[in-house]
């Protein structure tokens, strides 16, 4: 059981999570020419890392908030959690 | 090689069978190979099998971190199928149910197929639908599929649940006749003693630490045994694919995902079909030790623990009682779970990539055990003749750019949803 802590809510059982995926994905910018490879990118390529990983989950049996976790994806720990328009540093 | 055959079987007991050849060398790396294999699972170990068999390239390497048949194909649920609608999966699985077919008398070791068919479940109309329109496809594919009503479902399965106030009431279910189990570790050991015989060599306990590449062309690999020259390097690693990938600059639609199974303790013959709801992701079969061998989704979150949380176990067991109450009376024997190479399709990917003489062969999702004998053959095609064979052409890694998706399941790039 992973516990996560919502920096709305606090520390709740990864049950009332649903997960999002890779947070450090971003959408290519509008109002330019984006190649092909950008949106493949954005769209099915994934780095998929061994260890620290920082991902999206939504507390959707809580508050609904979308949450960034930094979370080691071989050991299960968890390092932070960000509300999801807090810049990772 | 020694034949395994009654004969040998009787002869051997005279010397108390101690005097049997090992099954496979443990041979020390040599500084050039014509192809590396890198990864001794079921879909390698096969590769170097067909690369032999099939093409005459005997002076090949299986390089595995591990010991051979120590990743998913030693912890799967042993599943063989070809029940799918598009066109590329259901050729290509067909072609490997033939590899089944033959693989005990092929490989001279009794890797106990076992075709007992295999029913999906449908829970209302609408999915009757979607398995009448599966069915047919199959069956265009010369695939044998077969619509159960209640009534057909329930002769063959009783045990399950047919009362009439349940939350997802059986309305039928589509068949696969020829479809079944195998056991899996003797898949694994049969392609490596066969692949031993003609002259690969099976190096355990070597990790792959990195690649030589120049002017866009493989030169070889480095390993923690010393680096090996290579011309041609194919890479069938499952739920380690991302790790390597990372090592060649490349980034892959894949995503690393834990996929768990267990066991119950064994019972008596109860099951003789595979067997999956349709109204969630759970599906069981009853082992020849008679224990009831049960998976479902995977844990949901990318993974690389090799072991699973209890959260999702639960929620796939709360499937299987509701399909089967009788399980709730069963102790759980074991539980594991295995990386997958979740691809964002939902198929794999057997290509050639940008680098010339490196091979591709990943993305398995829940099915790589079924697709080990195909996986194999059509990769060993792939680096033998350096192009793709038409049954793994739609398993491009291209096709995420030109949208020539194989989206079996319909559910997109978020490959922790089921």
């Amino acid at each position: 059981m992973l516990y996560i802590n919502c920096p709305h809510c606090g520390m709740r059982s990864q049950n009332e999570f649903s997960y999002g995926g890779d947070a450090s994905v971003k959408r290519p910018d509008l109002n330019k020419e984006i190649p092909d490879k950008e949106w493949d990118d954005f769209v099915y390529n994934r780095k998929s890392l061994r260890g620290k990983h920082l991902e999206l989950w939504q507390h959707i049996s809580g508050c609904r908030q979308w949450i960034k976790v930094e979370r080691d994806t071989a050991t299960h720990e968890i390092f932070r959690t960000f509300k999801a328009d807090e810049e990772f540093a | 090689m020694q034949k395994y055959s009654i004969f040998n079987l009787v002869k051997n007991a005279f010397s108390n069978h101690e005097n049997w050849d090992l099954a496979w060398k443990d041979p020390t790396p040599k500084e050039e190979y014509d192809v590396v294999i890198i990864g001794g699972g079921g879909h390698g170990l096969a590769t170097a099998y067909y690369l032999a068999k099939e093409h005459n390239i005997t002076n090949v390497a299986i390089i595995e971190k591990g010991w051979i048949g120590g990743g998913n194909v030693g912890r799967n649920t042993t599943i063989i199928r070809s029940n799918y609608m598009h066109d590329e999966n259901g050729l290509f699985s067909e072609f490997g149910m033939d590899l089944w077919r033959k693989m005990s008398q092929d490989l001279n070791y009794n890797v106990m197929f076992s075709p007992r068919g295999i029913i999906n479940l449908a829970h209302s109309d609408a999915q009757m639908n979607a398995y009448a329109r599966r069915g047919n496809s199959m069956r265009l594919n010369g695939i044998d599929a077969v619509l159960l009503n209640r009534e057909q479902v329930k002769e063959i399965i009783p045990m399950a649940d047919f009362s009439e106030n349940v939350r997802f009431p059986i309305f039928g279910g589509l068949m696969q006749p020829s479809a079944g189990t195998a056991r899996h570790d003797a898949v694994a050991w049969g392609y490596a003693r066969q692949a031993d015989s003609m002259g690969v060599d099976i190096i355990q306990n070597c990790e792959v630490i990195g690649f030589d590449v120049s002017a866009g062309k493989i030169k070889g690999i480095r390993t923690s045994r010393g680096n090996i020259k290579a011309n041609k390097v194919g890479i069938c690693v499952a739920g380690s694919t991302n790790i390597l990938a990372e090592k060649l600059n490349m980034t892959l639609p894949i995503e690393t995902h834990l996929l768990q199974a267990c066991v119950s303790e064994p019972i008596k013959p109860v099951l003789d079909n595979v067997v999956t709801f349709g109204a969630g992701h759970f599906y069981v079969s009853q082992s020849d030790k008679g224990e009831m061998v049960m998976g479902g989704d995977l844990d949901g979150y990318n993974s690389y623990a090799q072991r699973g949380n209890l959260p999702t176990l639960q929620h796939v067991l709360t499937e299987g009682i509701a399909m089967m109450p009788f399980l709730s009376k069963l102790k759980m024997l074991r539980t594991w779970g295995g990386i997958m190479d979740m691809s964002m399709d939902g198929s794999p990917i057997i290509d050639k990539t940008h680098i010339e003489g490196l091979y591709l062969n990943c993305g398995w999702c829940y099915g790589g055990f079924k697709a080990t004998p195909a996986s194999g053959w059509t990769f060993a095609h792939t680096i033998a003749q350096d192009r793709v064979h038409e049954l793994n052409a739609g398993y491009s890694l291209n096709r995420f750019s030109t949208g020539h998706l194989i989206d079996e399941k319909g559910l997109g790039t978020k490959t922790w949803i089921s």
